[in-house]
């Protein structure tokens, strides 16, 4: 299950990165509302792409990082601080020096 | 008028700054820790403008549009694709892994954390010693940049060497008694003064010649430019495109001023809404100040050898005060690219070649020792720079115009590292020497060609080091002071 989620969002942004620039609208110089109409693909596939990484961040985040991450959503939200914030301020080897 | 309303808004600026940087210092532990990364604390507008304003600046003013003035507006897409959409995945793929690291570690420089991984003192000085490499002839052109504009701008009255020598002065001032969290501080100020004054400068244009419809007809209409608006040309080649997207979009992640950024984020949900609202910046930013450019040409406006599209239209179209405005900003916004790589050079140098240096001797630092010899660097790092700009010299020249492909060489080793257990010490060094090798010839013997059917020799040299690190990897076994589980156990998990 998690090989196949981070397979899809592998997907994903493959496919976000291969078509931020409009490759099939290559030559073309029609213009629409005073800007070329590659460019309005662009700036609507950037808006696109904010709105994927925004969703990517809400349900996946830590996935293909974070072992034992993305079995289940509901421990997302419980990891988000408990691991971090607990673990590492009293167990981390800090060359270089300790919070206040 | 002008020169003496750019002058007084330069020095507005560098006092507004300075004030930033004592608020910043009365809020400073005395460890490096703090001085380097604002103790990792830094919020999501802070952490996105800081990067922001820290790579783009001057590009953004000067450059880009000048590219787009005389080649077309495409360059838009490279920008949207390098830096919305490949970074913003970097900065998922190596950035947050770097984070966790960071926060388990305590690691300050991405030498520190692949050299503890790798349990080798030498892989941590080669990769200071690259970076380093590239980022002082690049602090250097930053330096010959600022003198060379308040030359222009006071028609002679500073000369380069004092203008030059006296902006590296106030960096170093302020890098030194402001740290991070002072200089983070200042580039989300000068983020948003950028953004803002970016779409004013595009209406007030636009208003005066009669709205976008209008400017983009004037560039079909113009024999010179009828081409721009059609996607591509022998300029922009889709090889071309591609190269350049991949080269700077990794390069940025390793460039130690940003990966730096990637330990300083206070908490995990600042790395994820910078995350999504990159791709959104980078088309705010680079849609109006390219567009400008590519207007300019249709506009036919003209431009002298050597001088910049932007701040020309901005005379032509709006009132004196509000060109002279964007233009301070922008060469504010250069000083503040160069203040972040000052810091972020020191670090390599101190953390990554002097510790371990003195550690050899059996020698140890104390915190607070550190902490000063960190600022120490900064001032020989700032100093360097600068005695090296008086002169120029064109290896130099090169080698920091080359510094985002050269970046970009070691971003690929470093990811193996990160995602593959099976890298060893021997491979992940083998990599890192071969593409840097490959591309440094590339740039200086003509007998290493600097084009692949049309794929740039900085896309081709990170091939390389991909595959040297994997096929070395693959046939040496590791080290005994490898740490290979450090990566993957423990991160984020209880």
């Amino acid at each position: 299950m998690r090989r196949l989620q981070l397979l899809g969002w592998s997907a994903v942004g493959t496919v976000l990165c291969a078509l931020a620039v409009p490759w099939f609208l290559w030559g073309d110089s029609t213009i629409v509302a005073g800007l070329p109409l590659w460019l309005w693909w662009h700036v609507g596939w950037m808006g696109l792409a904010s709105v994927v990484f925004w969703t990517f961040a809400q349900r996946a985040w830590g996935i293909g990082i974070e072992p034992g991450h993305g079995d289940d959503s509901s421990d997302a939200s419980g990891s988000e601080t408990s691991g971090l914030e607990r673990g590492d301020r009293s167990s981390r080897s800090a060359p270089g020096g300790d919070r206040p | 008028m002008s020169v003496a309303v750019q002058l007084g808004i330069i020095v507005g600026y560098l006092l507004l700054a300075l004030a930033v940087g004592l608020v910043a210092y009365r809020l400073t532990d005395r460890t490096a820790e703090d001085f380097y990364l604002a103790s990792r604390t830094l919020g999501t507008v802070v952490l996105l403008f800081t990067t922001f304003a820290t790579l783009l600046s001057a590009f953004t003013f000067f450059a880009g549009p000048n590219i787009a003035y005389a080649q077309g507006p495409e360059w838009i897409l490279v920008m949207g694709l390098m830096d919305g959409i490949i970074f913003a995945i970097l900065w998922y793929v190596i950035g947050y892994k770097q984070w966790l690291l960071g926060r388990q570690y305590g690691y300050v420089t991405l030498g520190e954390m692949l050299g503890d991984r790798f349990g080798s003192k030498r892989l941590r000085g080669l990769i200071a010693g690259i970076s380093l490499l590239y980022l002082f002839p690049y602090v250097m052109l930053q330096q010959v940049g600022a003198g060379t504009a308040l030359e222009a701008l006071t028609e002679g009255a500073i000369p380069y060497a004092a203008g030059a020598g006296l902006i590296t002065a106030f960096m170093i001032l302020y890098v030194v008694v402001a740290g991070m969290r002072g200089i983070a501080w200042t580039d989300t100020l000068q983020g948003a003064f950028m953004l803002v004054t970016t779409w004013v400068a595009t209406i007030w244009v636009l208003a005066a010649v009669g709205g976008p419809g209008a400017a983009t007809e004037a560039i079909a209409s113009s024999e010179a430019t009828s081409g721009f608006l059609s996607l591509g040309s022998a300029y922009y080649t889709p090889q071309w495109m591609l190269s350049t997207a991949i080269t700077i979009g990794f390069g940025v992640a390793m460039f130690p001023q940003v990966n730096q950024r990637f330990f300083a984020a206070g908490s995990k949900t600042v790395l994820k809404r910078s995350f999504a609202l990159w791709p959104i910046l980078c088309v705010l930013l680079f849609v109006p100040s390219f567009m400008l450019g590519a207007w300019a040409a249709g506009l036919e406006v003209t431009v002298p050898e050597g001088g910049n599209v932007l701040p020309i239209v901005l005379a032509e179209y709006t009132p004196v005060w509000f060109a002279a405005l964007v233009i301070a900003g922008a060469m504010a916004a250069m000083m503040s690219s160069s203040d972040s790589m000052l810091l972020s050079g020191s670090s390599y140098f101190t953390r990554d070649l002097c510790r371990p240096t003195l550690a050899f001797f059996g020698r140890a630092l104390s915190e607070r020792g550190e902490d000063l010899i960190a600022r120490i660097g900064v001032v020989v790092f700032a100093s360097a720079a600068f005695l090296a700009s008086l002169w120029n010299p064109a290896t130099l020249f090169e080698l920091g115009d080359a510094a985002f492909s050269g970046f970009a060489q070691l971003a690929l080793p470093v990811l193996v590292a990160l995602y593959w257990r099976r890298t060893t010490r021997t491979g992940i060094t083998a990599g890192i020497l071969a593409s840097q090798a490959f591309y440094l010839l590339s740039l200086f013997l003509s007998i290493v060609p600097s084009s692949y059917a049309g794929w740039t020799a900085g896309v081709v040299g990170m091939g390389v080091g991909l595959l040297v690190t994997v096929a070395v990897s693959l046939i040496t076994t590791p080290a005994a002071a490898e740490r290979r589980a450090i990566y993957f156990e423990r991160l984020g998990a209880d």
